[in-house]
């Protein structure tokens, strides 16, 4: 039964992932599409790269936000409550300052390893933390990515690089073309790769003691969730920008409703996640049409309200 | 059989474990008693290489506990810590399943399922199997986190208080199903346990603990004597014979 539901959400996703290559200011429409060069143009340039983005950077994020939970043992964080979004725009800006020219490439590889050492660096203090009542580890993690970001902002300001790091780091999909998106493939197979070991991710999830008990390489797996963690926060930072809330409420909601077998729940969290995110992206591009409001503000908006929800309505099992 | 060899665990500057050495026989019911703090948990989870001991070594069927690969361990041996509360909204049958995860790394197999479905049976959890974990009562919970251990399919059993949050009754069906489980299945199952009447009836070998030593050891006929009582919990104890049980009472 479950595997129907699976399929009408797929069905429902292809169906928003249609709009969205058909909304925008050029008329694009089969026939035109069909007979006029300049639509087919701009529809392979523009319009399925730019889908092809929100539905790999929407299913990527909500994965990561769900293996933090899973490492953390905590439902209320996610990478951009965590410092790594934050330390990904730090590892971006560094880049901007000191090699400008680099490629997207390099940037990505940085962005990726800034976000790696804040992500670890939140781990260390988690363990630091006698006192791990479930809000007391977010708060942690805003602390934190408010200091981190604080840097940020104050070094933008002293290199006079606050509005591009601001265009960057703003999650917005207007910007991408064919040949500007293709790193965001990397991110798939990342989120692939959580699946293929989604089991390891479901022990570490129940503590390092019953992960020892069955054997569970504990390190290791800690290991390549932050890895995951840090390529996917990375490379969404430099491609599209910051997607906010999102790695938190997808896998709760999901949680809420099918339980937290990662093995069920990770094709869950891609369908939802990406159909999140092209839903925000469709609503920015409509709301003051032809004008575009980016997709994380959008987000923001939706994901704040959910989020607030998933706080009154905090299930017995997270409130410990 | 697990044969421990001079122990020592220190927590900071405080010892814990005071060169503990003793053997312990394949088969049957061990049961670990003495007051708080004397180190049987400690003990408990050395052996279960959740700690690390500062000197010593624990052999567990032969294999060092300390230098064999973990998930080697985990098919010989498993370990029930008495605090197992997670987050993870699993159901029973789920979590039972990932018993079978040193074996299957996840994916399960018929013969997995079928080993699943016995041990949901062997603790009258089969009813229960797709709720989940947070919808039970801390008894059932604990029974589920048994019967995850026990799928796991191990010759030894180290369970860690597993009568906590459990009422009269359930107490007695756990004990009864632990003895079963040794009776019948074969293993060799070692407590932890607070309540020296559950260890004096039910169990085969008791080691009694105190100040991070082991001071007593033998059958519980050996154990259950005032002397030996007084000197561990360091408080008056009567025993009494009632049914060719013997009982301390030191209420």
């Amino acid at each position: 039964m479950k595997s129907h539901y699976l399929l009408f959400a797929f069905i429902g996703l292809i169906g928003l992932s249609v709009t969205s290559l058909f909304i925008g200011v050029s008329q694009v429409t089969l026939t035109t599409l069909w007979s006029d060069p300049d639509m087919r143009d701009i529809f392979f340039i523009t319009r399925v790269p730019r889908t092809i983005a929100l539905l790999l950077a929407g299913a990527a994020m909500g994965v990561a936000g769900l293996i933090m939970q899973l490492l953390t043992q905590n439902r209320f964080v996610e990478p951009s409550l965590a410092g790594t979004t934050q330390s990904a725009s730090l590892g971006l800006l560094v880049v901007m300052v000191l090699a400008p020219a680099a490629p997207i490439m390099v940037k990505m590889v940085i962005a990726s390893l800034f976000a790696m050492v804040g992500t670890i660096l939140f781990m260390y203090l988690l363990r630091r933390i006698v006192l791990k009542s479930s809000l007391i580890v977010p708060l942690v993690g805003m602390m934190l990515s408010a200091v981190i970001s604080a840097i940020t902002v104050f070094a933008a300001m002293y290199f006079d690089l606050l509005q591009s790091l601001g265009a960057w780091v703003n999650g917005d999909f207007s910007g991408i073309l064919q040949g500007r998106y293709e790193l965001l493939w990397i991110v798939g197979v990342f989120t692939l790769l959580a699946y293929w070991i989604a089991d390891s991710f479901t022990v570490a999830g129940m503590g390092r003691e019953f992960a020892i008990n069955l054997g569970l390489n504990y390190r290791r797996v800690m290991f390549m969730g932050l890895t995951v963690i840090a390529m996917v926060s990375g490379i969404v930072i430099v491609v599209v920008g910051a997607l906010p809330f999102l790695g938190l409420i997808i896998p709760n909601l999901i949680s809420l409703m099918i339980g937290d077998n990662t093995r069920h729940t990770i094709p869950w969290i891609c369908l939802c996640g990406s159909s999140l995110v092209v839903i925000c992206d469709i609503i920015g591009r409509l709301i003051c049409y032809p004008f575009e409001i980016p997709a994380s503000v959008i987000l923001g908006v939706i994901g704040a309200i959910i989020f607030l929800f998933l706080l009154i309505k905090q299930p017995q099992h997270a409130k410990r | 059989m697990i044969t421990i060899n001079q122990i020592i665990k220190h927590y900071d500057k405080t010892k814990v474990l005071d060169n503990v050495t003793t053997t312990i026989p394949q088969g049957g019911i061990t049961s670990i008693i003495g007051a708080n703090g004397a180190g049987k948990s400690t003990l408990l989870s050395i052996i279960g290489r959740l700690l690390p001991a500062d000197a010593g070594q624990i052999h567990v069927a032969n294999m060092d506990v300390a230098t064999t690969d973990s998930d080697k361990l985990a098919k010989y041996i498993s370990i029930l810590r008495q605090e197992n509360q997670f987050n993870n909204r699993l159901t029973v049958q789920e979590l039972v399943g990932f018993g079978r995860y040193p074996y299957t790394k996840g994916r399960l197999t018929t013969e997995d399922q079928q080993k699943i479905a016995q041990s949901l049976a062997f603790l009258n959890l089969t009813e229960l199997s797709h709720r989940y974990l947070d919808e039970l009562s801390g008894g059932q919970r604990q029974r589920a986190y048994v019967a995850m251990v026990l799928c796991q399919d191990t010759d030894y059993l180290l369970l860690d208080e597993p009568l906590n949050n459990l009422d009269m009754k359930h107490a007695v069906i756990m004990m009864k199903l632990l003895r079963k489980a040794a009776d019948e299945l074969g293993k060799t199952i070692i407590l932890v346990i607070h309540d020296i009447n559950f260890a004096s009836i039910y169990s085969d070998h008791i080691l009694a603990m105190k100040k991070g030593q082991l001071c007593y050891q033998g059958k519980p006929v050996d154990i259950m004597q005032s002397a030996i009582l007084e000197d561990i919990f360091d408080t008056p104890v009567t025993i009494k014979q009632i049914d060719s049980q013997l009982i301390a009472l030191y209420y």
